[in-house]
């Protein structure tokens, strides 16, 4: 690991005066620190933000939920709230990464995950998201883990999270400090980026930039699925996974929202695949049509072709079990 | 040098090292705590595994300096040749190890995961997230996927968790 710097911000003006300086915030640490050990990452500087009051889940005016950008993993998976209401964002964060590491993965710092792209680890490689301009050694190389969709010629790297993913198809928000104190809110479908020609950049933070909460809409009701495709059935990142929120009235789907894993360079949000289930009946020739729509544009590269199949059994699989409560009703 | 004081299985120490040292290496290197293990370094294996203010954490994932004020349980702490802890009983009694390796991180990681059904947290297998789940075998192997035994010792471990928590009841 690289020397750096060390300190710790008593508030968030502090943290953001130190961002704004290029030191790198650290929070749970169970990636960055990873990265440094790896020097993937080289900060000069590590500003701490644990001491900051951003720990806690609380209502929101408009009966929705916000979530501290500090809140453990494990305590946002655990809280009755989340788990009454929200329980497809319980079951992405259980169904990611380990014990231990939920324990210090916090809500701000999983968003801002990097990817798992072989390449992106190996500093003997070229990568573009590690080191602009060196190529992507993920193209015609080993690809199994890697985009189906919204990839570019730059960059084929896949987001590995799944609590974000569950957050997509809950119309989550990110709520940011930015360095000079003004805050706004990012939908999450809108906080991580596609790769274009500028893969270095995984979402939308800028310098000083601070996440400071997530913040959930009211209670949306329906049924909530995650399920995650991986090759071991714990610990293990995803190939493909799909949370979905469905809502049934007689006998027909009358809302969803679906977010997709392990497919493009960010959670992938597709409302045109929403739109083709709403207000019909659940069928397979339905579901075979969504995913049709999902996948129109999907490029294999070569070791990850099987997700394009794999992404639309899995959306099938999904669709079933999110509507099978009210089919018959 | 960064000074780091800690309360560490009911004890305070204070160490002054490079900011790069992890909490693994300092237990190790600093305060000549050699039952927690390295294993990969990357928090894949748990073999490091100790508590933090009571959770259980990586400790080569994380900064020393960074659990200032804090206190930190290793395997010294839960219990000793004398006197174990029934967890570290029920794994001599059930043989669940072979090279015992990660054996200090998979108990230190087994109390605490005791700690969280008891709290009634759900995990990947439970059926249903709003409702606290009954440890089973399949319970058990989820919440520990954290901790690797490369000697494959698990129906063992298992047996000794499962008889651990049990007797607690």
């Amino acid at each position: 690991m690289r020397p750096f710097n060390y300190s710790r911000a008593e508030t968030e003006k502090e943290a953001a005066d130190a961002g704004s300086d290029g030191a790198t915030f650290i929070a749970g640490g169970t990636n960055l620190l990873d990265l440094m050990k790896l020097e993937v990452m080289t900060p000069d500087a590590l500003v701490d933000i644990n001491p900051l009051d951003l720990k806690s889940i609380s209502t929101t005016d408009d009966g929705g939920l916000r979530i501290g950008a500090l809140v453990t993993n494990s305590d946002c998976a655990a809280d009755q709230r989340v788990r009454h209401d929200y329980p497809v964002l319980s079951k992405a964060i259980l169904a990611g990464a380990s014990g231990q590491l939920r324990n210090k993965a916090t809500t701000g710092g999983n968003l801002c995950q990097r990817t798992r792209c072989y390449y992106f680890y190996d500093t003997a490689m070229p990568c573009n998201k590690r080191e602009p301009g060196s190529g992507c050694g993920a193209i015609g190389g080993v690809n199994r883990l890697h985009a189906i969709l919204g990839a570019s010629d730059a960059c084929i790297a896949t987001y590995p999270g799944d609590m974000a993913v569950a957050l997509s198809a809950l119309d989550a928000s990110v709520e940011i400090r930015s360095a000079n104190g003004n805050m706004r809110s990012v939908p999450v479908t809108d906080f991580h980026r596609l790769p274009g020609d500028t893969p270095e950049k995984d979402n939308v933070l800028e310098t000083g930039d601070l996440i400071t909460a997530v913040t959930l809409p009211p209670p949306p009701g329906g049924t909530h699925v995650y399920r995650k495709v991986r090759d071991r059935s714990s610990y293990a990142f995803a190939l493909v996974s799909v949370a979905a929120v469905a809502k049934m009235e007689n006998g027909k789907i009358s809302g969803i929202r679906l977010a997709f894993g392990g497919i493009a360079h960010k959670p992938w949000h597709d409302p045109a695949v929403e739109d083709v289930l709403t207000g019909e009946s659940p069928s397979e020739a339905l579901f075979d049509k969504a995913g049709e729509i999902l996948l129109k544009d999907a490029i294999g590269q070569g070791s990850n072709d099987f997700k394009i199949p794999l992404a639309r059994r899995t959306l099938s699989a999904v669709l079933r079990q999110a509507t099978a409560s009210g089919a018959s009703a | 040098m960064q000074k780091t004081e800690l309360t560490i299985n009911r004890k305070k120490r204070s160490i002054e090292a490079d900011p790069r040292t992890t909490l693994l290496d300092a237990l190790r290197h600093h305060l000549d705590l050699t039952g927690t293990k390295k294993g990969c370094d990357h928090g894949q294996c748990g073999a490091c595994t100790v508590l933090g203010n009571g959770r259980r954490i990586n400790s080569c994932l994380t900064l020393a300096c960074m659990h200032d004020g804090d206190e930190i349980t290793t395997i010294e702490g839960l219990g000793t040749p004398d006197d174990l802890s029934p967890l570290q009983a029920a794994f001599v009694r059930h043989d669940g190890y072979q090279c015992g390796y990660c054996t200090p991180g998979q108990i230190c990681s087994a109390t605490a995961m005791l700690q969280e059904v008891a709290e009634g947290w759900p995990s990947n297998v439970t059926e249903d997230v709003e409702v606290a789940p009954p440890l089973s075998r399949e319970e058990i192997a989820e919440r520990m996927s954290g901790n690797i035994c490369r000697c494959s010792a698990y129906p063992n471990i298992v047996k000794a968790i499962l008889e651990a928590a049990e007797a607690d009841q």
